[in-house]
């Protein structure tokens, strides 16, 4: 199976504080790696050097085989990221944000684009409404939109379903799971729904205090740590001294 | 970068109270130093060989003001919006950035600069057009210097965050006294003075004032005010490199986002 993403020994320091101690992983196309860790254990700092937003201390981000670093503006054609804490421009309705968005990404036929993630998003309702005065729900939708704008071929999502009620959360894991598989693109999806994360992910990384704590699929992280699911295995390691240190 | 242009267009065109805004506040400046300078026509000497003088300034230095303010809100309306982060993440180069803000800049001053223009003559019988084709070289210079100044507010934001927005509002209230905009350098202490002339304001009103009382034109004045504003965007252009490279180090683009 092919590998889009390769993150080899990244570390990044802010002044003498370590946020992130040299972690290595893989995404391979077609799969949805879960990243997991408790509040301040680096996941965003991974996400923001996987974006370019931040510049690694040393290390590596290989996306397709081409470094973040050297040739940042080519990545970013083919990433996208979608998180609560981000925001689409209130005032401009789902549809002209969609237009901005894919000028930005110079996305050719673009109409045809935004047709195809209307459909497929339900956004046939909200289109020319304006985004601020969206629900929560019809707001994310929209995010999604233009994370997927771009059709990346890595697509980085950071608690992708916060705020939202069951009834959405389950609509958009399930469009992940089927967009990730008619695209066979890769995700790195970073969140605190265990039941999610349990759902979509075939493999799981876990955070804590900038280093990877643990490994493997939900099922055998369950049974390696003799917990009865993933929650239990996420209090157990964030709870748990760390050996690493 | 039209896709950047696209997004502040569409926010402005539905918003009116944000035309308003642009039109507003530039009537109102224009208004009130249209009755100060009739004052000052009627009670100086100084002025009255040329009673447009002050107003032809004021509209000049309004023109510098939207422009550097112009491009400080471009940049603060997206972090205001929390898109800052879906901004630095599409792929566009930095300089394909800024090349869109001092575009959209332009847009939004020529907004609020046209129907100032147009109110002084009916309400005032002053035209700006009297400043002839030198009127072009006087505003794209003064352009040219508030985009530099938006450009090194911007930069600071990149590099100290949000935090730096209050600096983005003052900047041009702190360097009017040094410009000149209304009165001669003589006027300023020698200390000012100096300080004065490494400025391009200096040189842009002193030959404003030149062309509207003296009826010459002294070529050397928008020569010195190009050469500053030269090194001058330059330096901000470097500096909001330099500040982009640091805010990925420190990781200010990301809090920045939230």
């Amino acid at each position: 199976m092919k590998t889009l993403v390769e993150v080899q020994n990244l570390k990044k320091n802010y002044g003498d504080k370590q946020a992130v101690k040299s972690i290595s992983f893989k995404i391979n196309e077609n799969e949805i790696l879960g990243l997991l860790g408790p509040n301040g254990s680096g996941k965003t700092t991974t996400i923001g050097m996987m974006l370019g937003l931040l510049k690694p201390t040393s290390g590596e981000i290989l996306i397709e085989g081409d470094k973040i670093e050297e040739d940042r503006i080519k990545i970013l054609q083919k990433i996208n990221f979608i998180s609560p804490y981000i925001e689409l421009p209130k005032k401009l309705t789902v549809k002209q944000n969609l237009i901005v968005f894919g000028k930005l990404y110079k996305i050719k036929n673009l109409n045809d684009r935004i047709d195809y993630l209307t459909s497929k998003l339900r956004l046939n309702d909200i289109l020319n409404r304006i985004t601020g005065e969206l629900s929560s729900g019809q707001k994310n939708r929209a995010s999604l939109a233009k994370s997927l704008i771009n059709d990346p071929k890595v697509l980085l999502l950071d608690e992708p379903t916060a705020s939202l009620d069951p009834e959405i959360g389950d609509f958009i894991r399930s469009f992940l799971e089927d967009y990730k598989k008619e695209k066979k693109i890769s995700i790195l999806l970073a969140s605190h729904n265990m039941n999610e994360v349990t759902r979509l992910c075939k493999s799981i990384l876990m955070m804590k205090d900038g280093i990877i704590v643990d490994s493997g699929s939900p099922a055998n992280l369950i049974e390696k740590h003799g917990r009865k699911n993933l929650e239990e295995v996420f209090l157990k390691l964030s709870r748990r001294p760390n050996e690493h240190n | 970068m039209y896709g950047l242009f696209l997004r502040h267009f569409y926010l402005i065109t539905r918003s009116f109270p944000r035309i308003l805004d642009l039109i507003y506040w530039p009537s109102i400046q224009i208004t009130l130093w249209g009755f100060i300078s009739n004052f000052f026509a009627s009670h100086t000497t100084y002025y009255n060989n040329a009673v447009g003088v002050i107003l032809t300034c004021a509209i000049l230095y309004d023109f510098l003001f939207r422009t550097s303010i112009g491009f400080n809100m471009l940049f603060l309306e997206e972090i205001w919006s929390r898109n800052f982060t879906n901004l630095f993440i599409a792929p566009m180069k930095i300089s394909e950035i800024l090349t869109s803000l001092i575009f959209t800049a332009l847009v939004r001053a020529l907004i609020g600069l046209i129907p100032a223009v147009l109110l002084t003559s009916p309400l005032f019988g002053i035209s700006i057009l009297e400043l002839g084709i030198y009127l072009f070289f006087l505003f794209l210079s003064l352009y040219i210097f508030g985009i530099t100044l938006g450009i090194l507010v911007s930069a600071g934001l990149l590099r100290f965050g949000p935090s730096f927005e209050n600096i983005a509002w003052s900047t041009m209230f702190l360097l009017a006294p040094f410009g000149c905009i209304y009165y001669p350098i003589e006027i300023l202490p020698e200390i000012f003075q100096k300080i004065a002339y490494m400025l391009p304001l200096v040189y842009i009103f002193e030959e404003t004032r030149n062309i509207l009382i003296n009826n010459t034109v002294d070529i050397s004045n928008l020569i010195q005010a190009y050469m500053l504003n030269m090194v001058y965007i330059i330096i901000s252009i470097t500096l909001f490199f330099y500040s982009f490279n640091k805010a990925r180090d420190k990781g200010t683009l990301i809090n920045i986002g939230e």
